[in-house]
């Protein structure tokens, strides 16, 4: 079978002048495919390995995970202590910890401060607690923009902030992965953890938005 | 290399695009979670390590950077190395069929060990007493003003610019030179923290300010 395009993932000097004649990949999936079965044949990957992968990160590995830690947080005092000065061994009481996510510092939101995380040089993101980033957290005008207009970014977002908060940026250059410990809503004092870990969202463990008393979500 | 994945800084991409949290796919299409997962199952054989997976990535001509999507970029940056390393031939790429006669491996990761790389209580560690830090928290930092040609972690914005270090985050491979074959280099890691108008000037908020994880060899005393 013969791979339009295949030429365009050549090595070394040739890859340049490759690439101007690559036709627009409309058939990537078939490129893909054809890797796939070539990798297969030559033992270099078991496909089951591969459908495993997808179906873990599907549906095993996501935010639900970093929710639990963050519930955890607000619940229990020693572990939150237990969190900010040592994030690995803490997550790694659930066991949240694998590729992307052995290094990771949590980071407490306040009325005073806000933690935002960016990685501006690719998409460096913590999978074991957050799954894979969403398609926002990679795109050029987040990766670019976070650290000169973080303001101006959370203001998409819907969150405005006094001009008196401090923002700190986190832009993940290394290998520490950043979860950001939301403020506990308004109006929760009687939910138990799994409740509270319902309420957490993805974005707010990116300190991309706040989180709403459940009572004005109702609203 | 001051490539144009370097993006901290610049102008011009918009607002950025958001897909309902609740609803948006982990991935957008077949190939994109085959693409992650091979990847991911190619990792264990060794072939190449995370920082000059990163730096093929960067290699890519800018253009055809800001036109491929991200995984898209994965599949370009995997096909290179497979070729690069001597793990396929281009021949094998473009028929999709091993050549006659060539090895036949038993595949490095398992189905049964899935779990166990996505998700452990494994901590690594970052503590090697033998390696001294050069900084302690709360020292003043410049970031040196350097243009390597070969991959970095140090975005060009905020090069030549003076930071606090706010922790030690122990040792770490050095990207620069694990990259291209010289090697991990281990050295301290640390969260310097710069000021938005150091790095952006006085028209920046006095209350904003960004944190750079940042190795040795790129700070000198301020």
């Amino acid at each position: 079978m013969s791979v339009t395009g295949a030429e365009s993932a050549s090595g070394g000097e040739a890859q340049q002048a490759d690439h101007q004649h690559q036709t627009v990949p409309s058939d990537i999936s078939l490129r893909v495919k054809s890797l796939e079965s070539l990798l297969v044949e030559k033992g270099l990957v078991d496909p089951a390995a591969l459908d495993a992968l997808v179906d873990t990160y599907e549906h095993k590995v996501g935010p639900r995970n970093g929710a639990r830690v963050v519930a955890r947080a607000w619940t229990d005092a020693a572990y939150k202590a237990r969190l900010l000065a040592d994030a690995s061994t803490a997550i790694a009481e659930f066991g949240f910890l694998g590729v992307q996510g052995e290094h990771m510092v949590a980071l407490e939101n306040t009325p005073k401060i806000q933690n935002v995380v960016v990685c501006t040089l690719c998409s460096c993101y913590p999978w074991p607690v957050l799954g894979l980033p969403p398609a926002w957290y990679k795109s050029n005008a987040y990766r670019s923009r976070a650290v000169i207009d973080p303001r101006g970014v959370l203001q998409e977002f819907g969150l405005e902030l006094a001009a008196d908060v401090e923002v700190r940026v986190w832009d993940s250059t290394a290998e520490l992965r950043y979860l950001v410990i939301p403020e506990r809503p308004a109006g929760t004092e009687d939910l138990d953890e799994a409740a509270l870990a319902a309420l957490v969202t993805r974005n707010s463990m990116i300190g991309v938005e706040n989180l709403a008393s459940p009572k004005q979500v109702a609203k | 290399m001051n490539g144009i994945h370097d993006m901290g800084g610049m102008h011009g991409f918009g607002r950025v695009p958001q897909d309902p949290e609740a609803t948006e796919p982990v991935f957008h299409e077949v190939w994109e979670g085959r693409v992650y997962a091979i990847t991911r199952a190619l990792g264990p054989w060794r072939k190449w390590n995370i920082d000059t997976g990163r730096y093929f990535i960067e290699m890519l001509p800018p253009a055809e950077y800001l036109r491929m999507s991200y995984y898209e970029k994965w599949f370009t940056r995997m096909v290179t190395l497979l070729i690069k390393t001597g793990t396929v031939t281009r021949e094998e790429v473009e028929s999709g069929r091993a050549a006659a006669g060539s090895e036949r491996l038993t595949p490095a990761l398992t189905p049964e060990m899935v779990p166990a790389v996505a998700l452990n209580r494994n901590i690594p560690s970052s503590y090697e007493p033998g390696i001294v830090p050069k900084f302690r928290a709360g020292e003043r930092v410049r970031a040196l003003n350097i243009q390597p040609l070969g991959h970095t972690r140090l975005p060009r914005y905020a090069r030549g610019k003076m930071g606090v270090i706010d922790r030690d985050h122990g040792v770490h491979n050095f990207p620069d030179t694990n990259a291209d074959g010289r090697g991990p280099k281990r050295q301290h890691v640390y969260a310097v923290r710069f000021s938005a108008r150091e790095l952006w000037g006085p028209e920046a908020s006095a209350h904003d300010f960004v944190y750079l994880d940042l190795w040795d060899d790129y700070l000198e005393r301020a």
